[in-house]
C-alpha cells in the first residue's frame, strides 16, 4: 500500500510540467491558434528557466525567465498566423527546429551543472490525510499551482462569459466578432497566455522534475503534449487527465522494464510514440462510428464523450475582421 | 512625365532584390544578436565557419558529400508538399533506408560491388518508401494528421534502430553506440580519395531531381497532386484518386528518404549507427519550405545548408560554442523569410 501510494505521488509530481503545457496548448487551440512549437518551445524554457534560476540563485526568476520565452515564442506564432496570416504549421515547425538549436547553442554553460530546485513543501493538516493527504499534499509548490492550473483553467472557459468569448473566438469567429468581440485580439492574448503556460511547464521541468539542463533535455515531451490536447479533445481536464495517464504509463514502463530486463529497453522507450499513435487512430477513427452503431444509443453516446473530442471548428485558419 | 513611367520600372528589380535580401539581412542581425549574446566574437565565428565549410578541398568536398542526402529528402518533400501534406516523418525513413540498407549488406556480405550497391539502393528506397507509405495509411485510413503519424514512427524508428546496434546486428563481443561492424569495402560506394565525396552518389540526386522536376512540371499525375495540394474535395470530385496519390506521394517521398539514407551508410559512415539521419530530413523540410516547393531552388538553397551546418562544426573545437549555431542560422532565416513574405502579403 506505502509503495502504491509513493507511486501515485510521484506520477502525480511528474506529470506537473505536462499538464502546464498540454493546458496552455488547449487555451491556445481553443482560441483557433495551433501553436505547433511545443517541443523547442518547452525545451528553450526550459534552458532559459534554469539558467535564470541558476544565474539570479531565486527560482521564482527562473520560472518568470521561461513563461516569458514561451510567451515570446506564442508572440511569433500569433503575429506570423494571424497578423501575416501564414500558415501556423510552417512557422510551429521552423520554431521547434530554431528553439531547439537554440536551447542547445545558448545552453552550453548551463550543461550538467547542478542547480536550484523547488523544495517540497506538504500543506499541514491536509497532507496528514490517509491515503489522499500524501498523494497530493505532500508535494511542492509548483505541484499544487498545476492542481489549481487545471481548476481555473476548466472554471474559465466553461463558467464565465470570457471563457465562452474564447471558445466562440475559436469555433465561430464571424459569430463573435458580430457579438462585439475583437477576434484578433483575443487570439493573441490566449495564445500568448497558452505559451506563457508552456513556458512554465519547461521551468517545472528543469527546476522541480527533471532537474538541471543537458543537450536536448526534454525532447518530445512537446509533441507528446500536443497529441495530449488532440487526446483531451480540447477540454482542459481531459488534457490534465492524458498527462497523467501518460505519466503514469511512464512510470509503468520503468518499473516493468527493472521487472522484466530480457525484455530490450527500446521497447519502453518507443512506447509511448507507439501509444500516441495508436490513441489518435482510435479516438480519430470513423471505424469507431460503426463500433458504436452496435451498441445501445446511450452507451454509444456516453463512450462517444468519453473518448472523443471534436477539434475547434476555426482552428489553424485565418480571420478576416472587417 | 517620362521619369515618372521609368521610375516604377526601375525600382521594381531593385525592389525585388530588396524583398529577397531583406530576410538574409535580418536574419544575419539577429545571429549576430545572438552570438554577442554568448560574449563570443562575431568575426572570429564568421571566419572559422567560412573556413569550416570551404577552408579546403576536403572541406568543400564534404559539404558537396552533405549536400546529396539533404537534396533527396528536399526533393521528395516536394512530392508530399505538392499534395497539401506534411511529411514529418521523412526523418523515419531515412532511418528505414538505412536499415534497409545495412540489411541489404548483411544478407549478401560477399557480392561483387556492381551487384551488391544497386541492391543496397534498391533496399534502402524500399524501406523507406514503405515507412512513407505507412505514415500515409495511417493519415488516409486512420484520420492521424501525418504530423503526428509521422512523428511517433520517427521515435519508432530510432528506437529500432537502436534495437538492432544494441540486439541482433551488434558487434561480435561488443554492442556499442559505434554502431554496427563496418560495412565490407565491397559495400562502399567509391569516392575521390582523399575526399568523402561519391560521384555516383551525386549524381543519384541530381537524377531524382530531375525526375521530380519533370514529374511535377509535365505530367498529369504532377498536376493532379497539385489539386490535391490545392483543395483536396474538388480534386476528389473532378475524378482524381486522392487516397492512391497521397499515399504514393508518402512512399516516393519515403523512397527517396531511403535513398539518402542508403548514401548516409555506404558513403558517410559505412555502417548503421544510431544518429544515422544526421537531422537531415528535418532541416529537409526547411530546404523545401523556402524553396517554395520548386525543385529548382531546392538545389541552391540545400547547398547553402549543407555549407552552414558543417561550417559551424569547428566552432565547438576552436571557440569552445556549439554547432547548433549552424541551425540556428537556418531556423532563423527561413522565419524571417516567411515574415517578409507575410508583410509582403500584407502591403498588396
Amino acid at each position: 500500500m506505502d509503495t502504491l501510494i509513493r507511486l501515485l505521488a510521484s506520477i502525480v509530481a511528474d506529470s506537473s510540467p505536462l499538464v502546464f503545457a498540454v493546458i496552455g496548448e488547449t487555451i491556445s487551440e481553443k482560441a483557433g491558434v495551433i501553436n505547433l512549437s511545443l517541443d523547442g518551445s518547452l525545451m528553450l524554457a526550459a534552458m532559459v528557466g534554469f539558467a535564470a534560476a541558476y544565474t539570479t540563485g531565486d527560482l521564482t526568476i527562473g520560472f518568470i525567465a521561461a513563461m516569458i520565452v514561451g510567451a515570446l515564442v506564442a508572440l511569433l506564432v500569433a503575429f506570423a498566423g494571424i497578423t501575416l496570416k501564414q500558415d501556423q504549421v510552417a512557422v510551429g515547425f521552423i520554431l521547434t527546429l530554431l528553439c531547439t538549436d537554440l536551447s542547445s547553442f545558448l545552453g552550453t554553460p548551463f550543461v550538467r551543472v547542478p542547480g536550484p530546485q523547488v523544495t517540497p513543501s506538504p500543506i499541514p493538516m491536509l497532507s496528514e490525510v490517509p491515503v489522499i493527504g500524501p498523494i497530493l499534499f505532500n508535494q511542492n509548490l509548483v505541484t499544487y499551482l498545476s492542481f489549481i492550473t487545471i481548476v481555473v483553467a476548466w472554471s474559465f472557459m466553461f463558467k464565465t462569459q470570457q471563457g465562452l468569448m474564447l471558445q466562440g473566438v475559436g469555433e465561430r469567429p464571424e459569430a463573435a466578432f458580430a457579438r462585439g468581440a475583437s477576434v484578433q485580439r483575443l487570439r493573441y492574448l490566449y495564445t500568448l497566455l497558452g505559451g506563457a503556460l508552456v513556458g512554465f511547464g519547461g521551468a517545472a521541468f528543469s527546476l522541480s522534475v527533471k532537474l538541471g539542463w543537458s543537450y536536448h533535455h526534454t525532447q518530445g515531451f512537446g509533441w507528446i503534449a500536443l497529441a495530449i490536447v488532440i487526446f483531451g479533445g480540447w477540454h482542459p481536464v481531459r488534457a490534465a487527465f492524458g498527462a497523467y495517464l501518460f505519466g503514469a504509463l511512464q512510470t509503468l514502463g520503468s518499473n516493468l522494464q527493472s521487472e522484466f530486463t530480457s525484455v530490450p529497453i527500446q521497447l519502453f522507450q518507443v512506447a509511448p510514440f507507439a501509444l500516441m499513435i495508436l490513441v489518435l487512430l482510435i479516438t480519430n477513427n470513423a471505424g469507431l462510428d460503426r463500433l458504436l452503431a452496435y451498441l445501445p444509443r446511450d452507451v454509444a453516446r456516453i463512450i462517444d464523450r468519453i473518448i472523443r473530442g471534436r477539434a475547434p471548428v476555426a482552428l489553424g485558419t485565418n480571420f478576416q475582421q472587417e | 512625365m517620362a521619369s515618372t513611367s521609368i521610375a516604377p520600372q526601375l525600382s521594381r528589380p531593385l525592389n525585388r532584390l530588396a524583398l529577397a535580401t531583406l530576410p538574409i539581412i535580418l536574419a544575419l542581425l539577429v545571429t549576430l544578436i545572438i552570438i554577442v549574446l554568448v560574449g563570443a566574437p562575431p568575426l572570429a565565428v564568421l571566419q572559422r565557419m567560412v573556413e569550416g565549410a570551404f577552408g579546403d578541398d576536403v572541406r568543400r568536398a564534404d559539404v558537396i558529400a552533405a549536400w546529396v542526402p539533404l537534396t533527396l529528402c528536399s526533393v521528395g518533400l516536394l512530392l508530399t508538399f505538392t499534395a497539401g501534406l506534411w511529411n514529418i516523418g521523412i526523418e523515419g525513413q531515412i532511418v528505414l533506408g538505412a536499415i534497409g540498407a545495412t540489411w541489404v549488406v548483411r544478407t549478401f556480405p560477399s557480392l561483387p560491388a556492381p551487384l551488391l550497391l544497386p541492391l543496397v539502393l534498391l533496399g534502402a528506397a524500399l524501406f523507406g518508401a514503405a515507412w512513407g507509405w505507412l505514415a500515409g495509411v495511417l493519415k488516409v485510413y486512420g484520420n492521424v494528421h501525418e504530423i503526428f503519424g509521422g512523428l511517433g514512427l520517427n521515435f519508432v524508428a530510432i528506437g529500432l534502430t537502436n534495437y538492432l546496434i544494441f540486439g541482433p546486428w551488434s558487434q561480435p563481443g561488443r554492442a556499442t553506440v559505434s554502431g554496427t561492424e563496418p560495412y565490407p569495402p565491397n559495400a562502399w560506394l567509391p569516392t575521390l580519395e582523399p575526399l568523402r565525396v561519391s560521384p555516383a552518389a551525386v549524381a543519384l540526386s541530381l537524377v531524382v531531381l530531375l525526375i521530380v522536376y519533370f514529374s511535377l512540371r509535365g505530367t498529369t499525375w504532377g498536376l493532379q497532386l497539385k489539386a490535391i495540394g490545392h483543395n483536396i474535395r474538388s480534386a476528389f470530385l473532378l475524378g482524381i484518386h486522392t487516397q492512391r496519390n497521397m499515399l504514393l506521394a508518402f512512399a516516393l517521398c519515403g523512397a527517396c528518404a531511403g535513398l539518402a539514407g542508403a548514401v548516409q551508410t555506404t558513403v558517410t559512415y559505412h555502417r548503421l549507427i544510431p544518429a544515422i539521419s544526421s537531422g537531415y530530413g528535418y532541416l529537409a523540410i526547411l530546404v523545401a519550405l523556402l524553396s517554395a516547393f520548386r525543385a529548382v531552388w531546392v538545389a541552391p538553397i540545400a547547398f547553402v545548408f549543407a555549407a552552414l551546418s558543417l561550417g559551424s562544426r569547428p566552432l565547438q573545437i576552436e571557440l569552445n560554442l556549439d554547432s547548433s549555431l549552424g541551425g540556428v542560422i537556418q531556423g532563423v532565416l527561413v522565419l524571417m523569410v516567411v515574415i517578409v513574405q507575410g508583410f509582403r502579403k500584407r502591403v498588396r
